[in-house]
């Protein structure tokens, strides 16, 4: 197990270390001249020289990467140009806005969409199968921010129950807070709890075809019973690999649906530094939202190895 | 498994052509998505109103004969809009689609047939690219050259790969054990030709499945790209931008952001449930088992 | 009265008609043989004693059990018998055993389900009885899970679980198929054991009269889910009254008819000539920084084959004779060791190199299923080979070797555009067997060439390898674990352990008067059906 989770961590670094490598080049050395694009055309050339000194830019390369990632390990993302702030404050403030709705999402659409799925497998035929599967497979082709985009309609400007868009921010109290993510965590969540269901649906018909459950059933377990004690837990595999595989589009979606509402997140921020042309705030919220991606492809791994014992003493 | 006596020997299996007809899925998914790729071809030579043309005195327009679906606020004729934009969307999703099996099935089929260090070299690439999801690309892409419709198209071309090579990889590893591979191999045949000969056609039906998933999700990504402006940029209509434009303008003319998010959802729909048939159609196991 | 009685059974699922007006008895006690080839309906017989058929089945006439009436009993009454009052083997142990659950859970659920015992006493009765069926608690914890179980301890858990409650009626459905021959005498010991013991009644499935002949006290055959004929053991299958209860058993105790070849082996050069042949595989790394230990599949293996022999190779399941068989076909290569075929040198050959050695030698593999592209016709498949030709043959030429191939296996040429599937398991080992012969190779190697066939068809297929050893001058390497096999088909006989050739002889010296400890296990392990008929007359005679 030990050993498991060792190679795993450290191929979750590897990753990172070469995402960091990527992003880096990608956004350094490939576009022209970063000082020259922030001031314009225009610009003086003693204020780009001195812009140039204060960003690093006449350092080399290779200094001027290690320089990146060694401050990323102990938290400082440089500053950003517009803002004229440390990135990390910037991160630290979008974060309290984007990591709760993301963890807000994922619980909702794993509570809806696992119950779901059971539940149409456990009936898998009938009508109460076909009504939910059909419903689910209309809430896949949905698009989350057109979602968004009916629900504002719906519960904002037309019930007036909730705001239309905005945070008030922590310091309103949690339930105001609270009360501005629900729509866009419903949004997020309701596409992507159907992607889920119709998962979690495949993977228990798939196991309870299997021959262990008719083993089960000689025993004289009921058939409910087998669908929890013996089904459930080999049916989370595939249901965790699609798990860790939405957490990445959930976090593409944060970036659209923070628009959509004009929430102050993570997604906000990172869109307004590109049309500002601020690389390095964009460089360090990518890092981070791929460190996020990596670390939760980790947790799947280790949640494999909690549901199947086969992965704990082998490798 | 002994439990099904006609699981091996099948003395009725029904006519191909009878399964196609009576799989449902496939039936309405093929319509849906024979209707919108019409709908798209006729926008090159028709469309009931020239969008190019802008009559401000016609904006907001709500349904009727003239305007079936509207107008926006430019006064431009919604139904148009929705048609060319279907252009847009299709042909975004299916240079993806190229894209992604270009690459990552020969990269997944490598992957399979020579195994060791080289399976877990590209395993690991496809990782990292699984890291970044599309947006996360485009976004990138997009900061260094800008915005527009061929950064989308590569942006949800990369992310394509990596499914690609899995579904490859995976399904030539079911492939390679199977005894009639071996006897290919005592018949001296190359990996590589072992990998045309045998192992490719065996998985097509899983990639031609997988492509039609990937399709449908290209063109929800192409729309959410668009949405933020880092897809197809004004004047050539694409659906996300059109529901961009119509947010601000929502309470007084809702129907602008209703049409366009239908368009979405009914291609992609309409996909999904072609792939779903396919898969049925396709996959023999999956189709005795029903 | 009886434990279990089937009268007038019928089955069909979705319509197809399964089983028809099938009628059996079971005493406590007693253990009736169930016996068919595949698709006779003996699994669907069992599935509805459990109650355990397909949605879409329908039944009709009357299954008792112990004064209940099965077919009429609600599910709550059926799960209050199902583990209690009747267990059941089944034939894949592989797979019958939930992956994420210990031994010990699985075999306490069914206990602590039925008796609403605690968690400790359902424990204690498990390690009672897994004691009893052979995994004693030192090296057999509760907490082991199925992964670290090989398939013979898996079928023991199978059983434990089944036998937990001391059922009245026990149905073991093929339960010793997917195991070696050495396993599959374990596995009956311990069946009838428990029988013994318990007085239960056991419904023994099996398409092996001769095992069939070994355990049961009564049989009934069925084809096409009707029976054929019922009765005594020793009676049904001496007198053999029925035609098709005739052709089972002369199937299954089949000879071909060859003329010996004698072994002019010293006067020819050796065909194969394998040497100090031996190959490990990497271990599993038992901790994060020790060494692997590696495994030695083959080790230092030394034989020859003289031309136009037939030699079959046996072992029990893992003793490495699979993975000697690749090394010679070239399919994987030797640790260390030197194979030659024709006094050509195989080893650190490249594919282009080894050509003319591959025409030399073809295979044919166990499962007439799998060794076909399915989406290839006859045609393409069988030409396969013909790729190995330096000159390619024209496309009239392709069809008129393919045509002959076909011809000499015992089918149509016109059989060459349709595609696998529309062939039965025979055939298709005959398309499988065309295939290996179209190169005109003069060393064909059999991995288990005829044990996935049903007895009748097993002794069509022995007839045709035995035909074409004489007509084409063909070397056999046979490898299988099955004795009857090799006492059928060839001349000589090597028995290979733990790796290595441990005896080598004449096939009916080996049969009759094993030396090692390894051929004794195998022969003695055996289902043999005479000697198990001779043993009930004696019986009968005491």
């Amino acid at each position: 197990m030990t050993a498991y989770l060792a190679k795993r961590l450290a191929t979750g670094l590897a990753t990172l270390l070469v995402a960091s490598v990527v992003v880096f080049c990608v956004l350094e050395i490939m576009p022209g001249d970063p000082a020259l694009l922030m001031l314009g055309m225009n610009a003086e050339p003693e204020a780009l020289a001195t812009l140039r000194e204060q960003m690093g830019l006449n350092q080399p390369v290779v200094l001027r990467y290690l320089d990146w990632v060694c401050g990323m390990a102990v938290g400082d993302f440089g500053r950003s140009y517009t803002y004229s702030t440390p990135v990390h404050d910037l991160i630290g403030e979008r974060i309290l806005v984007s990591l709760p709705l993301a963890i807000l999402s994922l619980i909702l659409s794993t509570a809806i969409a696992i119950p779901v799925g059971i539940f149409a497998a456990a009936r898998r035929g009938r009508p109460a199968d076909t009504v939910t599967m059909g419903v689910a497979q209309v809430g896949v082709a949905i698009p989350n921010f057109w979602f968004a985009l009916l629900l504002i309609y719906l519960f904002a400007v037309w019930l007036q129950l909730v705001p239309a868009g905005g945070f008030p921010g922590w310091s309103a109290g949690l339930w105001a807070g609270l009360k501005a993510l629900i729509l866009p965590a419903v949004a997020l969540a309701l596409p992507q709890a159907a992607i889920l269901a119709r998962v979690t649906r495949s993977a228990m018909l798939e196991v309870l075809g299997e021959d262990y459950i008719r083993t089960a059933r000689a025993k004289g377990m009921p058939r409910r019973v087998v669908l929890w004690h013996h089904a459930l837990r080999n049916a989370m595999i595939p249901v965790l690999t699609i798990l860790g595989l939405q957490f990445a589009f959930l976090l593409a979606g944060t970036i659209i649906i923070e628009n959509v509402f004009y929430l102050p997140g993570l997604g906000r921020l990172v869109f307004q530094a590109i049309t500002q042309r601020d690389l390095i705030v964009v460089e360090g919220v990518v890092m981070l939202l791929v460190a996020a991606v990596v670390a939760v492809n980790i947790l799947v791994d280790i949640g494999y190895a909690i549901v199947d014992p086969r992965l704990r003493t082998r490798r | 498994m002994s439990l099904d006596p006609t699981l091996r020997e099948d003395p009725a299996e029904p006519h191909f052509l009878w399964l196609v007809l009576s799989n449902r899925s496939f039936l309405i998914g093929a319509a849906v998505t024979l209707a919108v790729a019409a709908m798209a071809l006729l926008s090159f030579v028709w469309t009931p109103h020239d969008i190019t043309n802008l009559v401000v005195a016609d904006r907001l327009q709500g349904l009727s004969w003239s305007h079936p679906l509207g107008t926006d606020h430019l006064g431009r004729d919604i139904l148009s809009m929705i048609m060319i934009g279907a252009r847009n969307s299709i042909a975004v999703a299916i240079v993806a689609v190229v894209i992604g099996m270009g690459v990552g099935v020969p990269l997944g089929a490598w992957a399979a047939a020579r195994g060791g260090w080289l399976d877990d070299v590209l395993m690991r690439f496809n990782d990292l690219v699984f890291a970044f999801p599309a947006l996360l690309s485009a976004i990138m892409i997009t900061a260094i050259f800008g915005p527009g419709a061929v950064n989308a198209i590569i942006a949800i071309g990369i992310f394509n790969v990596p499914v690609f090579a899995r579904v490859a990889r995976a399904g030539a590893l079911s492939i390679w054990p199977r005894e009639f591979i071996l006897a290919a191999r005592a018949a001296g045949k190359s990996r590589t030709l072992i990998t045309i000969e045998h192992i490719l056609p065996n998985i097509t039906a899983l990639l031609l499945v997988q492509g039609t998933i990937q399709f449908a999700l290209g063109i929800l990504a192409e729309a959410g790209l668009s949405y933020l402006g880092l897809g197809a940029q004004p004047p050539m209509p694409s659906w996300g931008r059109m529901l961009f434009e119509a947010q601000t303008r929502m309470i007084v003319a809702p129907h602008l952001a209703i049409f366009p998010g239908l368009a979405i959802v009914v291609t992609v729909l309409g996909l999904n449930l072609l792939g779903d048939g396919l898969r049925d159609l396709l996959d023999p196991r999956l189709r005795r088992q029903r | 009265m009886s434990l279990l009685s089937i009268e007038n059974l019928s089955l069909d699922i979705a319509g197809l008609p399964i089983l028809k007006d099938v009628d059996l008895s079971v005493e406590p006690g007693e253990v009736l043989g169930l016996v068919g080839e595949s698709g006779s309906g003996k699994s669907m017989t069992a599935l509805t004693v459990m109650q355990l058929l397909p949605e879409a089945a329908r039944t009709q006439g009357r299954v008792t059990f112990d004064g209940i009436d099965i077919l009429a009993a609600p599910e709550e009454a059926m799960c209050r018998l199902r583990g209690d009052d009747i267990g059941m083997v089944f034939q894949e142990p592989m797979t019958a055993l939930n992956p994420v659950k210990t031994i010990g859970e699985q075999v306490a659920e069914g206990i602590r389900w039925h008796t609403g015992a605690n968690r400790a006493d359902a424990e204690a009765r498990a390690r009672a009885i897994l004691d009893r069926v052979g995994l004693p608690e030192a090296k057999f914890p509760l907490t082991r899970f199925p992964h670290e179980l090989s398939g013979g301890q898996r079928q023991r858990v199978v059983i434990a679980i089944a036998c937990a409650l001391k059922p009245k009626l026990l149905i073991a459905d093929e339960p010793t198929t997917a195991l070696d021959v050495v396993l599959q005498a374990q596995i009956l010991d311990l069946l009838r054991d428990l029988v013994d013991e318990n007085r239960m009644g056991l419904l023994l499935i099996s398409h092996d009269l001769a095992v069939v002949a070994e355990m049961a006290d009564r049989v009934t055959i069925m084809r096409h889910g009707e029976v054929v004929d019922a009765g005594r053991t020793a009676g049904i299958l001496t007198e053999q009254r029925h035609p098709y209860t005739r052709r089972l058993a002369e199937a299954s105790t089949h000879v071909p008819a060859r003329a010996r070849t004698e072994p002019s082996g010293e006067d020819r050069k050796a065909l194969l000539d394998v040497s100090g042949v031996t190959r490990d595989y990497p271990g599993r790394r038992k901790g994060f920084f020790s060494r692997a230990e590696p495994f030695r599949a083959v080790d230092n293996v030394s034989f020859s084959l003289a031309p136009g022999h037939a030699v079959a190779l046996v072992g029990r399941s893992g003793c490495g004779k699979s993975t000697l068989a690749r090394m010679i076909l070239a399919l994987d290569r030797p640790t260390a060791g030197e194979i030659r075929l024709a006094g050509e040198a195989l080893g650190d050959k490249s594919e282009a190199e080894l050509r003319s050695a591959r025409r030399n030698m073809q295979v044919v593999f166990q499962d007439p299923y799998g060794s076909f592209n399915p989406r290839h016709r006859v045609e393409r498949l069988v030409a396969e080979p013909l790729h190995l030709l330096d000159k390619r043959p024209t496309a009239a030429e392709r069809r008129e070797q393919v045509a002959e191939a076909l011809h000499d296996v015992g089918l149509s040429p016109s059989d060459m555009d349709k595609f696998p599937h529309q062939f039965s398991g025979g055939q298709r080992q005959r398309i499988s067997i065309a295939r290996a012969i179209i190169t005109r190779p003069r060393l064909i190697v059999a991995d288990e060439p005829v044990s996935a066939l049903d007895v009748s068809i097993r002794a069509q297929i022995l007839d045709l390898f035995a035909d074409l050893n004489q007509r084409l001058d063909l070397t056999y390497l046979f490898i299988t674990h099955d004795l009857t096999v090799a006492r059928a088909i060839t001349d000589e006989v090597m028995v290979m352990d733990e790796g290595r050739i441990v005896e080598r002889g004449r096939t009916q010296e080996v049969l009759k008067h094993p030396r090692t400890a390894p051929a004794r296990a195998l022969v003695d392990a055996a289902p043999d059906l005479e000697r198990a008929l001779a043993a009930r007359r004696g019986d009968k005679a005491l």
